[in-house]
């Protein structure tokens, strides 16, 4: 800040509404964790341990849904949990994202049983997959990178392109 | 003692009701009656010099097509001789068991596991119900005859 610092006049910023919000709301995204299984270790390394840092992207973990913008499904999802995460979203205010940690959030993966969820998306509604078993936290840093993006491209207040007639670009 | 000498103890008391026996991977095993499975229980916790005090583990074999379709395995271990035996009891389908949970506590939830797993019943227990499935689970999932992806797709409770 050093360069930039009580060098200008007052002054004004004309941009797209839109990109303010999606930079706001990219910047300040608080999880809800949903650890259920061995993929919720890496997430945690991935919030906590000092290489990682999700901190430095204002990720922030919350304990309840009803502070949380983003539920990270992290691990295997049995039809006895299923009713629970469903709850959990639920609770959740909008806008809310969800993002598939792992191959058994993503797949159910090899356990093709009687007991477990084949994929939250049958659940939630979801807006990354991190494949994986389990997914690195360099993986899961990318997916909230990726999940970024989308949150920045997002047409808040402009009509949805569908809409709008003409083609523009994001 | 030595978990050999539980077993010739338990020939010799219950020469009626023990079956079979004997020592597999160097653990001495017993099979059983199935009624007599509680009164057998209670006298190796109860008398002074086995003392089984310790029940580690009740599960089930499921044998199908075999018959007596299922056999009930318990895991005793003796804290004060550090010894170990495995009790099995042999029985049909339909044919129920005699509850352990009045003689070690921690058989209230094994029990209650095999039940849910197998659909084995236990005689006077306390709270036989579903204790890893949902409540409104219909089958037995490790029976062998249960399909592994599950009967159907029907049952989703979101």
């Amino acid at each position: 800040m050093g360069l930039i610092e009580g060098q200008f006049e007052d002054n004004i910023i004309t941009t797209k509404l839109d990109w303010v919000i999606g930079a706001a709301r990219a910047s300040s995204i608080w999880p809800m964790t949903f650890g259920l299984a061995c993929c919720a270790i890496e997430m945690i390394h991935a919030y906590g341990a000092p290489q990682m840092d999700f901190d430095r992207f204002g990720v922030i973990a919350r304990a309840t849904p009803r502070q949380s913008d983003l539920l990270i499904v992290a691990g295997t999802l049995t039809k006895k949990m299923a009713p629970v995460l469903r709850k959990v979203y639920d609770q959740m205010p909008e806008p809310r994202w969800v993002i598939a940690m792992g191959s058994c959030a993503c797949t159910g993966n090899v356990y093709n049983t009687y007991s477990v969820v084949q994929g939250v998306d049958q659940i939630v509604p979801v807006d990354v997959f991190v494949p994986g078993c389990p997914p690195r936290p360099e993986a899961l840093f990318y997916g909230i990178m990726q999940l970024q993006e989308k949150i920045k491209n997002g047409r808040y207040i402009r009509k949805p392109l569908a809409l709008a007639g003409e083609k523009h670009d994001l | 003692m030595t978990s050999e000498q539980v077993m010739d103890i338990l020939r010799e008391r219950y020469t009626e009701d023990v079956t079979d026996s004997g020592v597999s991977h160097g653990q001495s095993w017993v099979v059983v009656n199935r009624d007599r499975i509680s009164a057998i229980c209670n006298f190796l916790k109860e008398s002074s010099d086995i003392r089984m005090d310790y029940l580690i583990d009740i599960t089930a074999v499921d044998w199908h097509p075999r018959n007596p379709r299922f056999e009930v395995v318990y895991h005793l271990h003796s804290m004060s001789n550090g010894c170990r035996l495995r009790i099995k009891v042999p029985l049909e389908e339909e044919q129920a068991v005699p509850s352990v949970s009045w003689i070690w506590r921690t058989a209230n939830w094994h029990e209650r596991e095999v039940f849910d797993m197998f659909g084995i019943r236990f005689d006077m227990h306390p709270d036989l119900r579903r204790i890893l499935m949902p409540d409104e689970w219909e089958g037995h999932p490790l029976r062998k005859d249960y399909p592994l992806e599950g009967p159907d797709w029907k049952f989703k409770p979101w």
